[in-house]
């Protein structure tokens, strides 16, 4: 096929939970496509609905309405068994690790190649490549509870990639782990979608992971889907609220509280980071502008920096710096409904 | 009381006769007992195959039959038992009862040490594409092997306290010489000497139960 399907489609997805309060919609017509071989990342605050998500794409969990393409072929038209065999074709990796306690490294690694009935002698080579592929090839007789988060986590993600799957997908798989290991993890899996190719799912409540690796995001709030990008677009104009709040972070609470007059916040991308935006500003308007917030990011190796500045009182000051921001092509939107 | 040789070897067939009893029973026990315990947790409504038609009946029947005494229970079976075995007397009559009242026993000690294994490492499996008998198999029976062989020993040795029951129907075992020559012949050395022995042997069964059980867990080390 020459135009590259995407290989995870969702449309009109929905789930339901029964609850003793009356129905819950943990998701609500989604509608995404993931491409062959991307970081997709998925955001969203925790209960927005992104864990009920992830399971609908392996059908963890059987969605109530809508349908989960993967390959083009429908999940919900497959037999429980097809859906099965689907499985193997898709790894995944959680927060809490969930390797088997009762069994070493190796046997970890050989589990879903047992599920598919691979021959004993060829299992145990696969797995001792890929135990190879993610360091731990000196701890393969080691018990997971001889091992640290991030080793735990690794063997995870060698027994998630054990049976070649296709996509690989993270659930809050460096939530538990401290900002070194995250990092380390985070590398590991570039690198895995690198060289074998597979392509990535990975949900987080961190924008910090999503910037650190992934090509586009869906932000979903509340259980929709606010707003979908790549991620440069994303963090230079953010369309939801949701997604401004996320992109702002922390600072996002100390510029509402600390804000008395109008605030701009405004994002720079690679190139524009490179010119002095603020005292050409400054220069041009002949006003001051006080800077509330500022900071540069790595976002998928280029420098994205953002920053909060707050307008002068005076509504004529104000137009003129809106004005300068607006002909300059600066990326701006005007701060004032984060109410966190 | 005296202790004669006749004594020590009617003591030892005693003993011999209750190990002979909890052992069959025990065993048989938990081939049954196995079976509906994963039943109980892979039928149940949370569980990897959910069948309410079997879970919810197979639930009161195990509750229905725990509830009756076994003193009961034993008088109840003995038409069956005298059909399987052809005599209600001796060691090899009190096996059908004492397996069929420990059996639902057996069942919710094994769905217990079930429930301690970790929803998340069965979410794992089923993302990978297990089918519930490989879920079962491969996942349920091995991690839950430490907490199985704690429920064995709490198990067996609740099957012995029954087996010493049996005495009051002529059941043989140490059960029987207690209420024979401790109860009614009123020889209270006789009935501590085989309350003796049995101390002992739950110990041993207990301490058996619970050394296997850290041996075989992997989770602490």
């Amino acid at each position: 096929m020459e135009s590259s399907e995407p290989i995870i489609k969702l449309v009109g997805l929905g789930k339901e939970f029964q609850t003793a309060n009356g129905p819950i919609k943990a998701l609500d017509d989604i509608n995404l496509s993931i491409e062959e071989g991307e970081i997709f990342g998925i955001i969203g605050l925790s209960g927005a609905g992104k864990s009920t998500l992830v399971r609908c794409i392996n059908y963890l969990e059987i969605p109530t309405s809508g349908d989960v393409f993967f390959e083009n072929e429908s999940l919900a038209a497959m037999s429980p068994k097809e859906q099965r065999m689907a499985r193997q074709a898709m790894g995944m990796i959680f927060q809490q690790f969930n390797l088997l306690d009762q069994r070493n490294v190796l046997q970890n690694v050989c589990f879903p190649l047992e599920i598919a009935k691979w021959p004993r002698k060829k299992a145990v080579n696969r797995a001792k490549d890929l135990l190879k592929v993610v360091g731990l090839e000196d701890r393969a007789k080691a018990y997971p509870a001889q091992l640290s988060g991030g080793q735990k986590q690794r063997v995870a993600i060698a027994r998630a990639l054990a049976t070649n799957p296709k996509i690989l997908l993270c659930d809050e798989a460096t939530s538990a782990l401290d900002p070194n290991t995250t990092k380390s993890i985070l590398d590991l899996l570039k690198e895995i979608n690198k060289s074998m190719g597979v392509t990535v799912v990975v949900i987080t409540h961190e924008m910090s992971v999503i910037e650190a690796i992934c090509d586009r995001v869906a932000i979903i709030d509340q259980s929709h889907i606010a707003e979908v990008g790549s991620v440069a677009e994303i963090f230079s104009e953010p369309k939801s609220k949701i997604g401004r709040q996320l992109i702002l972070g922390d600072a996002a609470e100390q510029v509402s509280r600390f804000g008395g007059s109008r605030q701009v916040r405004i994002s720079f991308d690679g190139r524009s980071s490179f010119e002095p935006v603020l005292a050409n500003l400054i220069l041009a308007c002949k006003v001051p502008v006080n800077i509330m917030h500022a900071e540069t990011r790595d976002i998928h190796g280029t420098a994205m920096g953002q920053m909060v500045i707050q307008l002068p009182e005076d509504e004529t000051e104000q137009n003129r710096v809106l004005n300068y921001l607006k002909t300059a092509k600066i990326s701006h939107e005007e701060v004032k409904d984060y109410d966190i | 009381m005296t202790f004669d040789s006749a004594t020590i070897s009617m003591l030892l067939t005693g003993t011999l006769e209750s190990l002979y009893m909890i052992a069959v029973s025990s065993l048989l026990a938990y081939v049954i007992g196995i079976p509906l315990g994963i039943i109980l947790i892979v039928a149940d409504k949370d569980g990897i195959h959910p069948m309410p038609w079997l879970h919810k009946p197979l639930g009161i029947i195990i509750n229905l039959i725990r509830s009756v005494p076994f003193i009961i229970f034993l008088l109840m079976m003995l038409p069956l038992t005298r059909m399987i075995v052809g005599t209600t007397l001796g060691s090899t009559a009190v096996i059908p009862p004492l397996t069929l009242a420990s059996a639902p026993y057996v069942a919710r000690v094994v769905e217990s040490s079930f429930k301690e294994v970790d929803g998340g490492i069965i979410e794992a499996a089923k993302s990978m594409g297990a089918s519930t008998f490989q879920i079962i198999w491969k996942v349920y029976l091995p991690e839950a092997k430490p907490s199985l062989l704690v429920g064995a020993a709490l198990a067996i040795t609740t099957i012995l306290g029954y087996s010493a029951m049996a005495g009051f129907v002529g059941g043989g075992g140490l059960g029987d010489i207690a209420i024979r020559y401790g109860y009614y012949k009123y020889e209270t050395n006789m009935m501590l000497i085989t309350v003796a022995i049995l101390v002992i042997i739950v110990q041993i069964i207990q301490e058996a139960g619970m050394g296997l059980s850290r041996k075989s867990d992997k989770r602490i080390k």
